[in-house]
């Protein structure tokens, strides 16, 4: 905050003089949400949006006006810049808030024990229930869809993404190496639907049309995890000192013992960590699934036959084809959703976590 | 005979000046030993003797080559991917390049302490000891491992520092405990060679001391060479030393002379030994 | 002594079995992956080629294979341009405000927040988009650029009632592409040399014109690549498009109607739940076209990124 940076205004000082008091700004401040609020409510009633909008709007109109009446244009410019980045970070954060917490007041009223302990097998009499506005069916086919079905893609995808990554950092130097560089790097960006028709393709070729199960969205979902394992992995072992290697080889020890024993265990933190938020990545993934697993009504605890729905896919559908009346399916439908936002949530902070808790106390 | 008038001198007779001749058996004898880093020749030419259970110092200015030397004794420099030698280096009469000798077999005679210390920072004190036996999954007694790591640190001058925080990561250590630390790891394994690369250039000078005392008590055990650019160093610890020199950028670098060190010191046959030991150069 | 003899030396030297094993794994593993991946494009040739030539008697639609993928091409470029016209400029602002502005100790917080927003499904999204940014936007915003602005043709035709326009689903999509445009830029922002940036203060700049003499155009080409990563995610997201657009069929360039291009994906999405026969087949060409689209995108965005942070030097 250089710009504020000065002496009580009672000194007389020229580094001081020509600056605006610092408390001017505030003034405008509260001027210009007071001005935002009447006018808004004058017209249209109370909708905070607009106020939010007018207000900052205006304080930056004068704000600027006032600087450059009291400063100089050069000080003018920055203070609108600084306004209008905040006013940028804001407005970003303003989306978040409000998925969280549409997110939250539309799915909890779903969080009972039918949601977590029943399917979408419904009889006749949920029926019923459901035309009086009951709530019925549950998530319990998709939560267990969910966690196979990335479980699939865990099991290829980190031993996999893992060695590649050794064999870049520790063995490979020449073209192999840069292809398998390239190629990841050019993955990643890889649309995720994409990804479940090649999945698809490759059951189709092999297993015959149409084919629908766990398994093949499970190498849909492998095929966005392993890329992001690779880079993160790889990124975390080229941070290992190389001095440590050194110091294991000259004690004769054997490469793959020292990978395995010195190089693997320093950079754990780090991997863990990008392997946490790969499945955090792939876990709220819905078009490669809808193309590959699809949706059942029951638990199916077979990836290798038969459909299976998963979290994403089922709050997908339940949104989109909620039944009769329509409410009860839409809460299905948010209450996957906040779900799936509590999941993400938790990895993300528990990546988070690892992080500063796996790490090595000898590394910065 | 300058060190120019080498170059086209048949490689057995070029002219490195061995006017004390060792008596003993050589711990380690090289002879004509090239090294490349792919097709960069880095060093050439070495042909010398190091004497068993004393202090070898090599010394010289920076990159002239005898780090990378140093490496090769115990094939440390083959991490580096392309990088190889031409000649013989033979420990106690054996070849170490000999095409069937696996070069982690090498290592474990031959052991080496780093420039900056780098003990593993997942391991505490005690495991980084016996990280030589541990990572090569040798089953120890507790007992058993409880005497080596009390035996290393003790050979080590750390012991008494140490031994009430032994589990304590080996990184919570001052850097002139880690680098003992690193010795103690090094001569856990019992090698009959120790190799230190410049082992106190990231050192306070008390600590320099503290480990110049240790390595003088080594030397009734192990075969040590000492890569240092401190030519005190050099005078205070070493019996004899060799003096590596490089022509000019991008030409390799050679062996100058190697003498007993006092000789070095206060009598040398070579101008450019004289010069750089009186400070003229480097 | 030029060439050197012992040159086979270094792949001679014996290594333990568990040693070779090991790296053979590793090795076999980068190899897996090398393949696999360039399985992909592979693969969806084989299974979408009759979708592309194949008898068009058999799909539903007559229209042969171009103009069916036309539409979703354009639509598809349109929604994605039109997220990244939005959500640059925030992005670049939000990055600025994280690397400069924001008090340090609060700067990585507010960079933990914007990776969050990456973290939301974008199904969630999409559910989100529908019920909040749309009858928002259908409420308050577009009547009123309706009735101002149709002269300009992007805001002619009938305003939508409920929403599904081509602008909400640009906005959420900018909302999702955000964070990854915003990380990159960041990072090149924080990399800026403190040399350049205390020279500019050292003349007596103001924060906003050091960070236009030394950071912007040390940063540009990374805001620029990440601007080109965040255009190959937008022309990929289905989600949120599937859910949001009231598609049609056609070429549309008004964005506040209910008549809307659909988008490649979003239409494999909708469509291949249900799709049998040969219309499969042609889905999966969409697909591949789709990959290349955004496989196009995302070497550009390589190539603007491996051009150097060489702003710095103009």
């Amino acid at each position: 905050m250089t710009a504020t940076m000065s002496p009580p205004q009672s000194q007389v000082s020229s580094l001081t003089t020509g600056k605006m008091h610092r408390a001017i700004p505030f003034a405008i401040c509260a001027f210009s949400v007071a001005v935002g609020v009447v006018a808004v409510y004058s017209i249209g009633g109370f909708k905070w949006g607009w106020m939010a909008i007018v207000g900052a709007h205006l304080y930056l109109l004068l704000v600027t006006i006032a600087s450059r009446v009291i400063e100089d244009r050069r000080q003018a410019t920055d203070r609108a810049m600084r306004t209008v980045m905040t006013i940028a970070f804001t407005t970003v954060t303003i989306p978040l808030i409000s998925v969280f917490w549409k997110v939250i007041a539309e799915g909890a009223s779903r969080f009972d024990r039918k949601f977590f302990t029943g399917g979408m097998r419904i009889t006749p009499e949920d029926m019923l229930a459901q035309m009086e506005g009951a709530a019925v069916g549950g998530a319990l086919h998709a939560m267990v869809g969910t966690l196979i079905i990335t479980a699939i893609a865990g099991i290829i995808s980190v031993p996999l993404g893992l060695l590649t990554a050794i064999y870049l950092v520790e063995y490979g130097k020449g073209k192999l190496a840069s292809a398998v560089t390239r190629m990841v790097d050019v993955m990643t960006g890889i649309p995720s639907i994409v990804a479940g028709l090649f999945a698809y393709a490759l059951f189709e070729l092999f297993l015959g049309p149409g084919t629908r199960s766990g398994l093949s969205g499970g190498v849909a979902l492998s095929l966005l995890m392993t890329p992001v394992v690779v880079r993160s992995s790889e990124e975390m072992l080229r941070l290992v000192p190389n001095e440590l290697r050194e110091a294991s080889l000259a004690l004769g020890v054997a490469k793959w013992r020292t990978i395995l024993k010195v190089v693997l265990p320093t950079a754990i933190a780090g991997i863990l960590t990008g392997i946490t938020l790969a499945v955090a990545r792939v876990i709220g993934e819905t078009a490669p699934l809808l193309v590959t697993a699809g949706v059942a009504q029951d638990i199916n605890l077979n990836p290798f036959s038969g459909r299976m729905t998963t979290l994403p896919v089922f709050s997908y559908y339940e949104y989109v084809q909620p039944g009769v009346p329509p409410e009860t399916g839409i809460a299905r439908a948010w209450g996957a959703a906040l779900m799936l936002v509590m999941i993400v949530a938790v990895l993300f902070t528990a990546a988070r976590i690892m992080s500063h808790v796996l790490k090595p106390k000898g590394l910065k | 005979m300058t060190a120019n008038s080498e170059i086209d001198m048949p490689a057995q007779t070029a002219g490195i000046t061995h006017s004390e001749v060792t008596s003993v058996e050589p711990a380690i004898a090289v002879n004509n030993l090239n090294i490349y880093y792919d097709k960069f020749l880095a060093v050439r030419d070495v042909t010398i003797e190091i004497a068993p259970r004393s202090i070898t110092a090599l010394i010289g200015p920076s990159g002239c080559g005898k780090s990378t030397f140093l490496r090769s004794l115990n094939r440390m420099h083959e991490v580096i991917p392309k990088a190889h030698v031409e000649g013989v280096v033979q420990l106690n009469g054996e070849d170490i390049y000999r095409p069937d000798v696996d070069p982690v077999t090498v290592r474990r005679r031959i052991g080496m302490v780093f420039q900056r210390p780098n003990p593993f920072p997942t391991m505490s004190i005690y495991e980084n000891v016996l990280a030589g036996m541990r990572l090569n999954a040798n089953r120890l007694s507790k007992p058993d491992a409880d005497e080596i790591v009390e035996h290393s640190l003790t050979g080590a001058n750390l012991w008494g520092e140490v031994k009430d925080r032994l589990d304590n990561p080996g990184s919570s250590l001052s850097g002139g405990q880690q680098q003992r630390l690193c010795i103690a790891r090094a001569i856990a394994v019992e090698p009959e060679v120790l190799l230190m690369d410049e082992p106190c250039s990231a050192l306070d000078p008390i600590s320099t001391m503290a480990i110049e005392a240790l390595m003088e008590q080594l030397k009734d055990q192990f075969t040590i060479v000492i890569v240092t650019h401190n030519m005190q160093q050099a005078a205070r610890v070493s019996e004899r030393t060799a003096f590596f020199n490089i022509d000019g950028p991008g030409q390799p670098g050679h062996i100058v002379e190697m003498d007993l060190t006092e000789k070095m010191f206060s009598n040398p046959q070579e101008k450019a030994t004289s010069d750089y030991v009186t400070g003229r150069f480097g | 002594m030029s060439q050197p003899v012992a040159q086979e030396k270094i792949n001679k030297a014996p290594t333990s079995v568990p040693d070779r094993l090991f790296s053979s794994l590793s090795r076999a593993s980068a190899v897996t992956i090398l393949l696999v991946l360039s399985g992909v494009a592979f693969f969806l040739t084989i299974v979408g080629w009759s979708g592309m030539f194949g008898d068009i008697e058999g799909m539903s639609g007559s229209d042969n294979f171009l103009e069916y993928v036309g539409p979703l091409v354009f639509g598809t470029v349109y929604s994605a341009t039109l997220a990244l016209l939005i959500a640059t400029p925030l992005a670049f602002a939000v990055a600025l405000f994280i690397s400069h502005y924001a008090p340090r100790r609060l700067a990585q917080t507010l960079g933990y927040v914007v990776d969050l927003l990456a973290a939301i499904p974008s199904v969630v999204f999409g559910i989100w988009g529908i019920t909040v940014v749309a009858p928002l936007m259908s409420k308050n915003v577009y009547p009123w650029a309706n009735d101002n602005l149709s002269f300009i043709p992007f805001f002619s035709g009938t305003a939508s009632t409920s929403g599904r326009t081509m602008l909400t689903a640009g906005m959420v999509l900018a909302m999702m592409i955000l964070p990854i445009i915003t990380a990159i830029s960041r990072e090149v922002f924080l990399q800026t040399p403190r040399l350049h940036e205390e020279a500019s203060l050292a003349l007596g700049a103001t924060k906003w014109e050091m960070i236009r003499q030394a950071v912007v155009p040390y940063g540009r080409s990374g805001v620029i690549s990440g601007a080109m990563l965040g255009l190959g995610r937008a022309l990929g997201e289905t989600m949120a498009v599937a859910i949001i657009l009231s598609p049609s069929d056609g070429y549309f360039w008004s964005i506040l109607t209910n008549q809307n291009s659909n988008t490649i994906a979003s239409n494999i999405a909708l469509k291949f739940p249900e799709a049998y026969g040969l219309d499969v087949n042609r889905l999966i060409a969409t697909g591949l076209v789709l990959f290349l689209l955004s496989f196009g995108v995302n070497m550009l965005a390589r190539r603007v990124a491996n051009s150097g942070f060489s702003g710095a030097a103009g």
